[in-house]
């Protein structure tokens, strides 16, 4: 930080209060919380899947992907594995990218990318599931 | 980006050594940041010997001793010497507190002694904390009310006021500030902890009457949730209060 960054004359009182409160993030840190607390139960019975799975022949596996409850499941921590991801990041690039334009084509590619990857995902579990 | 590096003006190089006075038995180095606005140099750090057994306990006593007796020049500012002012508020061996109330025999080796960090610095050991005080100011640290004033004090149970121990204490030393990394990299757009222990001390005063409004201003990605809890605040400050639980309590 440095308080003399260019030649404005505005005072500090008014840098500071810039262009007033977003009057948001609550959302951005809530659901960050709660991917959190979700993936916690989601990745124990991933985890404890797997390993049951090991070594089963492939129409074991899609047989378990088949079944409602894993589907369902496997959806819910996709869903919650990208949208934490994009959340996270995003503040990431908030703290360190201070070029504005850096900052937004940064964050832009972030959230479509994981968007996509979980789209990705959630197709392929879809794809088995309904048996296409 | 993040300037993680210093520009070449702001290289700190090594300065004068102030050698002991001849039979000194108890001697200790204290490394003092120098940087003065008006002669155009780079950073320094000067040694400065100093005699432990003539001088005070604590640190801001050996800075006290070299500006009377061996270098008038270092600047740095101090009042109360009893940890209730906040005015000399420091790096001391890697660690931001009070110079008046940090022992020296606490620190091993030499005393490095350096101004709070990531401000702008005035001269020496001091820091400009006109965008802090601005920070403070913007989060209106004064009671509100609407209701008619009464005729005798604002009255508060026990309980609302056991509310605000913990924060009544903070002295706004800004030791903790400027030992978050947040407030580091976004310091003109996130308050630091200082400030938002502050801005909790008048959210949870039961005699105050805008709280939701206190609220809604600081609800923002920047202003507060550049917190992360990563706890420096806490870890630094020299009155042993949790800025970080006070940012928790906003949150929530």
């Amino acid at each position: 930080m440095s308080a003399d960054t260019g030649k404005t004359l505005r005072t500090r009182l008014g840098r500071v209060r810039g262009l007033g409160s977003a009057k948001e993030g609550v959302n951005h840190w809530w659901g960050q919380r709660l991917t959190a607390i979700a993936m916690v139960p989601l990745f124990v019975w991933f985890a404890f899947s797997l390993v049951a799975l090991a070594g089963a022949p492939h129409a074991t596996v899609v047989a378990w992907i088949r079944s409602p409850v894993s589907a369902v499941l496997l959806i819910a921590l996709l869903a919650a594995v990208f949208y934490h991801l994009a959340l996270g990041v995003q503040v990431v690039i908030e703290d360190y990218v201070h070029t504005e334009w850096r900052k937004l084509a940064l964050i832009i590619i972030v959230k479509l990318a994981s968007a996509l990857a979980a789209l990705v995902g959630v197709l392929s579990v879809l794809r088995i599931a309904f048996g296409a | 980006m993040v300037e993680f590096a210093l520009p070449k003006n702001s290289k700190v190089e090594e300065g004068k050594t102030f050698k002991a006075k001849e039979g000194a038995k108890n001697v200790k180095t204290f490394k003092v940041y120098r940087w003065n606005p008006d002669d155009e140099a780079n950073p320094r750090v000067d040694s400065y010997e100093i005699d432990l057994d003539s001088c005070g306990p604590m640190v801001l006593d050996a800075l006290i001793k070299i500006k009377n007796e061996v270098d008038s020049t270092l600047t740095f500012r101090r009042s109360c010497r009893e940890g209730v002012c906040g005015s000399c508020a420091m790096n001391v061996d890697g660690t931001n507190t009070l110079a008046c109330i940090k022992p020296i025999e606490d620190i091993k080796g030499d005393a490095n002694v350096y101004p709070l960090p990531h401000l702008p610095v005035v001269k020496d050991l001091v820091p400009d904390l006109n965008t802090v005080y601005a920070q403070y100011a913007s989060i209106e640290p004064w009671l509100k009310t609407e209701s008619p004033e009464p005729t005798g004090e604002r009255l508060q149970s026990p309980e609302e006021r056991k509310q605000l121990d913990g924060l009544w204490e903070c002295i706004l030393c800004f030791c903790c500030s400027t030992s978050c990394p947040s407030y580091w990299w976004n310091g003109e757009r996130f308050l630091g902890p200082a400030v938002l222990l502050q801005a909790y001390r008048w959210i949870a005063d039961s005699r105050d009457e805008h709280t939701g409004e206190r609220l809604d201003n600081l609800e923002d990605p920047f202003r507060l949730y550049r917190c992360h809890t990563i706890m420096n605040c806490t870890n630094t400050c020299p009155k042993g209060l949790n800025p970080a639980k006070a940012i928790g309590e906003i949150k929530s």
